[in-house]
């Protein structure tokens, strides 16, 4: 019977064997409970939830709401950083919570609040009403008087390096996180904020547009973009690597005359 | 983000921004000149009654003495403008801090002339 | 919506410097430096006027400020005055769009590159100088 000499480096190596399925630790998750209309008091629930290295604060929240007490309220959508629903105050920060692993909070206690600087719904989920209308106040759109879409015009040239001018501050997700952390959004309720300023350098910095007058007019007012101190907090909690700090003094650098 | 506010003051914000970083800059360069002049000498000896008259009597530096007086009060209440504009909000609330900051620099620029002014050509 | 349950984190908010890093603490040492020689240059306005009473009410103030208290206060204002001087002109070049780094494609982990090194390089300078210029001062007022 021949036999198959088998190449060595094909040899197959006894393995080590696969590691056990590491035992879930448990910890406490602080929840704020707020129903404005039965009540005025915000007060915190604890629960305990079993995690894994890899659960995220939105799966334990998920958990208390599937097998321990199914009222809490949060809103969340695509549980992967994209749609911007799941933004709350976790262990006094600003975050995502799809976003942030119970592990990388290096805490047995994990407490989370609705984000500040926003109308509380109930528990954790916070109107955005004011966010969205200053975002369309921003112009969010491409003012041009020529369409690429009208019979007989061609379309927009735009370069690599054109599109990386604004690419950054277009990955926006609207999660208020910024607003979140600014300190002016803190006291100031008229003021802007750092999603739509930074929106606003998004379309004025894009070659296609034609509104760069109109935003900067909307931005210089009492409550605009001079009430940014470039206190950075609003770029140090993005999730989405938008920096709306630097979009604002881009922006900024235009009414100064250091931008053309 | 209530245009009302616009119309309390006249002066665009970023005009009022490019006035604050320019009396800043202008601030800093003449202190730092005022600084100097004090440890010219012993700094105990710079306060002595006489030697503070004698800087009043300098035409020169009781000029510079009125200019910086101007660019801090601006710079200085412009600031605390902002701050306070930033705290509160409302259309009475506004107004009030926006001439009450524009009183508080005329009063102390006024205030500090008439030291200038007076030390300068009345007393020896 | 009613104001209670607007959850604006109001003036503790504001002020609480830990959380978000350097840029964060800067912010708020600047504030509280310029109220801070805000009140200095109203003191020290009205401190010069006495002057204009004369020699004998001169000396008078001069004997409330030429204390190891006022000195202390003044080493403050020095403090307060370098600090706030070098972390404007890095707010004024920033905020001409200067030195925040240029807009490109984010890459994960994210790092704001307008909170770059140089910006809490500044920052820190800012503070060593007011530091060494609060040294210097407090040798020539307590010296003398």
């Amino acid at each position: 019977m021949a036999t198959v000499e088998v190449p060595k480096e094909q040899k197959v190596e006894p393995t080590t064997p696969a590691p056990a399925p590491s035992k879930p630790k448990t910890i406490t998750l602080r929840i704020s409970r707020f129903n404005p209309s039965e009540h005025a008091e915000t007060k915190f629930e604890e629960f305990k939830i079993p995690v894994q290295k890899w659960t995220t604060v939105l799966e334990a929240i998920l958990y208390v709401k599937q097998s321990l007490d199914h009222s809490v309220a949060v809103r969340y959508s695509c549980r992967q950083a994209s749609c911007g629903s799941c933004g709350m105050k976790i262990n006094g920060k600003p975050r995502l919570a799809c976003y942030t692993k119970v592990s990388e909070l290096e805490s047995n206690v994990i407490t989370v609040e609705p984000m500040n600087n926003f109308p509380i719904i109930r528990d954790l989920a916070v109107d955005f009403k004011q966010l969205f209308s200053t975002h369309k106040k921003m112009k969010p759109f491409i003012i041009n008087e020529e369409s690429e879409v009208q019979p007989g015009t061609k379309e927009f040239v735009q370069t690599p390096k054109d599109l990386e001018k604004f690419l950054q501050f277009s990955y926006c997700i609207k999660c208020g996180l910024c607003n979140s952390a600014c300190p002016t959004m803190a006291t100031d309720k008229s003021f802007i904020g750092p999603q739509g300023l930074a929106q606003a350098y998004r379309y004025t910095a894009d070659n296609r547009d034609q509104g760069k007058k109109d935003r900067l007019k909307i931005v210089d007012q009492s409550h605009g973009i001079w009430r940014c101190h470039f206190a950075g907090s609003c770029s140090d909690v993005c999730p989405k690597g938008v920096d709306p700090a630097m979009a604002i003094q881009l922006l900024r650098g235009y009414m100064l005359g250091f931008r053309k | 983000m209530v245009p009302e506010y616009y119309l309390v003051i006249k002066m665009k914000e970023s005009i009022i921004m490019k006035i604050h970083y320019g009396t800043a800059l202008g601030a800093v360069a003449l202190v730092a000149v005022h600084i100097l002049m004090r440890l010219s000498q012993k700094f105990s000896d710079s306060l002595q009654y006489q030697n503070v008259l004698a800087n009043y009597h300098f035409l020169p530096y009781a000029l510079m003495l009125e200019v910086i007086l101007i660019l801090l009060s601006v710079h200085g209440f412009n600031g605390l403008r902002v701050i306070l504009l930033e705290l509160k909000q409302g259309v009475a609330y506004e107004r009030a801090i926006n001439y009450g900051s524009i009183v508080a620099m005329i009063v102390l620029v006024a205030y500090g002339s008439r030291t200038i002014l007076m030390a300068g050509m009345g007393l020896s | 919506m009613a104001e209670q349950f607007s959850n604006r984190e109001g003036i503790k908010g504001m002020i609480n410097p830990t959380r978000y890093g350097l840029h964060r603490v800067a912010y708020w040492l600047q504030r509280l430096s310029g109220l801070g020689l805000l009140a200095y240059l109203i003191g020290h306005i009205y401190e010069t006027s006495t002057i204009l009473n004369g020699k004998a009410a001169w000396n008078n103030m001069l004997s409330l400020t030429e204390t190891p208290g006022g000195h202390l206060v003044l080493v403050l204002v020095i403090g307060m005055c370098v600090f706030h001087t070098g972390n404007g002109i890095r707010l004024m070049i920033s905020e001409g769009g200067k030195g925040v780094g240029k807009p490109g494609q984010p890459e994960y982990p994210y790092r704001a590159s307008s909170l770059n090194s140089k910006q809490r390089l500044c920052i820190w300078v800012s503070i060593a100088l007011a530091a060494l210029a609060m040294m210097y001062g407090a040798g020539v007022l307590f010296g003398n």
